[in-house]
């Protein structure tokens, strides 16, 4: 089992793991492992895992890859994607590794460098070792500590100063694999001043053994600048997916973050935002709709480290059958951080008796010029809407549709690049009429011919 | 048309009606007066099928058949339509997205194609002058942030909208203003014909001057207790509910 394993696998590849990396890197591996190794995986007495439970999917044995994959992967055979109304720029992950189609790292025209983490610690060591690393916290996190000391790869992206990256950037992260794997990706993204970057995050696994993904991407913007990242989250039952963004926001610069759960086995997101500079701006939003025994976790950290920033949470959740739903969401506001603005919202739909959620904001303020709201709820769906649309002829599934989807859609609704807009709109839709497939979860088009696994046993969220 | 014979109705094991009978032909109207809390919304919300109401006793029977079993959407497509007393808010369903459901899961239930969009859109723009409802009330949320009195508006333009045979329009007119009160009534009886029929619920005489009942009843404690014509709400507005109640002690 993973629980008792992870300590021999690491000693056996801990050559592996360190193989290639600066000195101080191997150093800052190393003392990762050691912090991991303190208490070992979360567990349900921890106050921050009370309400999500690993216990069972870490009584698995899992296969960690430890290379590349070498034989050649037509990408296109088993990926077949086309876009017709979104323009991105595709950047592919397959086992937690960057997968080379052209290059291992590619230089656009604009200066912006997109490819494998790996490379990028040989080819611009300056700019990885000056971000990679320093927005991690490896002495507050298990699962951080653990994906430091196996990250080998991951995603690299820099863009420059006064680069506007017009294309979104989107990064599939691909498992194709016969055994139980467990994947930890490590992504860097750098952005520097007075420039935007959009980013759309997909998982698509290709077999349907069991998976534990535990990714942590860090990202630093400068100052001006805007990075918009968007979560797609549509994974199958036996999938476990635990992910950390850390950003690290300089002044008048935003980061938006946007996750769509609409399947999964248990899904954790972590989103640290630490804003540092006046006028730095955080806003995220998250809508889960989760049903059978799905299990989802938001938790949120937001750091107001100095005067005059402004942070907006907004998650929305329904949630089905035996479902579960967690939220967290931690506001910190140091002494000097003053007129800070900091606003919270979390709203949760229950559909049976059985299906729960749990709330939980958390303010730690400690200037007094500070305007922060928070608001929780949990509920059914309105009895006397229901009551309103059905005495107009509207039946009672089209009625809870019609709720759900007004419910859903104020999440959708402040997406920003309409394509995108409109594609996760369908999806959403077609989510809570139970027509959504995994083909689906990429932003990309499948063809149409997908293959059957990747069709998932679905049922309507009504 | 509808027949309410004996009803005897509770809600958390507390009786509200009692013995009620009422019967409304088509092409009349009726009006329901009565002091607050004596049933009249509870008996708008029985008629529409809202869950939540417990009927002890007697039946309410529509077109010839009875209701009791069928659903809120199996009455409304039935043509019965309720104006609510206090229309619910629905955040981010907009009134043309409801109304293009509603209008088309009643022609579906007619075994009808839905309606086409250009077609439905002539329809919205017809029947919002009916109620000179104010152009971009239609794109925004049902209810949500509407004043009071648009509200009412909106619930009788739904109403021209979906064409009922059994229209029970429960406190409709308060919270107008008098230009609005006028609007309103002038939508009322512009939807009127001989084949359907008005049953409204009201606190003042002045609606009735605008809508001319055939029936006025007065309903206390759970029961019609005095039937009349149009003067009979005269009456009620120049004496109050006073002496109706030491009738019914006597
Ligand atoms: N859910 C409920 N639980 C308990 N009592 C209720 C409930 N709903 C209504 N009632 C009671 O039933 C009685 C009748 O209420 P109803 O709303 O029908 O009165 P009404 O005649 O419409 O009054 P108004 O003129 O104020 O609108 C009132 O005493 C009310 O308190
Ligand atoms: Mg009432």
């Amino acid at each position: 089992m993973l629980k008792k394993n992870i300590y021999d696998i690491y000693r056996a590849h801990q050559n592996q793991l360190l193989d290639g990396f600066p000195e101080h890197v191997k150093q800052l591996k190393k003392t990762a492992f050691d912090a991991f190794q303190k208490n070992g995986f979360p567990h349900n007495r921890l106050e921050k895992w009370r309400h999500t439970d690993l216990s069972k999917v870490l009584d698995h044995d899992f296969e960690c890859y430890f290379e590349p994959e070498k034989k050649h992967i037509d990408i296109e055979k088993i990926f077949q994607c086309e876009l017709p109304e979104m323009d991105t720029y595709t950047v592919i992950q397959y086992n937690g590794w960057f997968l080379s189609r052209y290059s291992d790292l590619s230089k656009l025209d604009n200066g912006v460098i997109i490819g494998s983490l790996n490379q990028a610690f040989k080819d611009y060591p300056d700019i990885v070792q000056a971000h990679f690393g320093k927005y991690t916290d490896i002495n507050s996190s298990a699962m951080q500590a653990l994906n430091t000391a196996f990250a080998q790869d991951g995603i690299f992206i820099y863009v420059p100063d006064n680069v506007v990256v017009e294309k979104p950037i989107q990064i599939i992260n691909i498992l194709d694999a016969p055994h139980n794997a467990f994947v930890q990706p490590r992504n860097l993204f750098v952005v520097g001043d007075n420039s935007a970057l959009t980013l759309v995050h997909c998982d698509h696994s290709l077999e349907h053994k069991l998976s534990l993904i535990n990714s942590l991407s860090e990202i630093y913007i400068g100052e001006n600048s805007f990075v918009d990242h968007y979560k797609m989250q549509n994974k199958d039952a036996d999938s476990t997916l635990l992910t950390t963004i850390n950003a690290h926001v300089e002044a008048a610069s935003t980061i938006a973050a946007n996750a769509l759960i609409l399947n999964g086995g248990i899904i954790r997101n972590n989103i640290n935002v630490k804003l540092n500079g006046p006028q730095a701006k955080a806003d995220l939003k998250g809508l889960y709709l989760v049903d059978k025994h799905q299990h989802v976790d938001n938790q949120i950290f937001i750091h107001h480290a100095v005067p005059q920033c402004l942070s907006n949470q907004l998650y929305k959740g329904i949630i089905d059958d035996q479902a579960g739903a967690v939220f967290n969401g931690r506001i910190l506001v140091d002494k000097d951080a003053q007129q800070t603005n900091a606003f919270q919202t979390n709203k949760n739909i229950l559909l049976t008796d059985e299906a729960n959620a749990y709330s939980q904001p958390q303010l730690e303020i400690y200037a007094d010029d500070v305007k922060c709201s928070h608001g929780s709820t949990v509920g059914q769906l309105d009895p006397d809407a229901m009551f309103y649309l059905r005495s107009r002829g509207i039946c009672e599934h089209s009625a809870r549709m019609l709720l759900m989807y007004a419910f859903a859609s104020e999440v959708v609704q402040t997406i920003a690049i309409d394509a995108l807009k409109e594609r996760l709109d369908n999806m959403v839709t077609k989510r809570l009429k139970g027509e959504l497939s995994i083909c689906d979860q990429c932003m990309l088009h499948c063809s149409e011919k997908a293959p059957d696994f990747l069709r998932m046993d679905i049922k309507p969220l009504v | 048309m509808l027949t309410i014979k004996n009803l005897e109705v509770s809600i958390d094991d507390k009786v509200i009606l009692k013995k009620f009978n009422l019967e409304v032909k088509p092409g009349e109207v009726h009006a329901i007066m009565g002091p607050n809390g004596s049933g009249k919304s509870t008996l708008a919300n029985v008629i529409a099928g809202r869950e939540g109401y417990e009927v002890l006793q007697g039946d309410i029977s529509y077109k010839g058949k009875s209701i009791l079993e069928d659903t809120p959407e199996e009455r409304a497509r039935e043509g019965i339509f309720l104006g609510f007393q206090y229309p619910v808010e629905i955040p981010g369903v907009s009134i043309t997205n409801f109304l293009k459901t509603a209008v088309n899961e009643v022609r579906k239930h007619k075994g009808l194609e839905p309606m086409p969009a250009a077609e439905f859109l002539t329809l919205l723009k017809e029947k919002k002058k009916i109620v000179e409802m104010h152009a971009t009330l239609a794109s925004r949320s049902v209810n949500q942030g509407f004043s009071g009195g648009e509200k009412k508006k909106n619930e009788i333009f739904q109403m021209a909208v979906l064409q009922p045979e059994l229209a029970i329009l429960d406190e409709t007119d308060s919270g107008l203003d008098i230009d609005a009160l006028r609007i309103v009534a002038n939508g009322i009886n512009s939807l009127k014909n001989k084949d359907n029929a008005t049953v409204v619920i009201t606190h003042y005489q002045r609606l009735l001057d605008y809508i001319v009942p055939d029936f006025v009843h007065v309903l206390f404690d759970g029961r019609i207790v005095k039937t009349g014509g149009k003067e009979l709400a005269l009456e009620l507005e120049e004496k109050g509910y006073d002496w109706i109640k030491e009738e019914v002690e006597m």
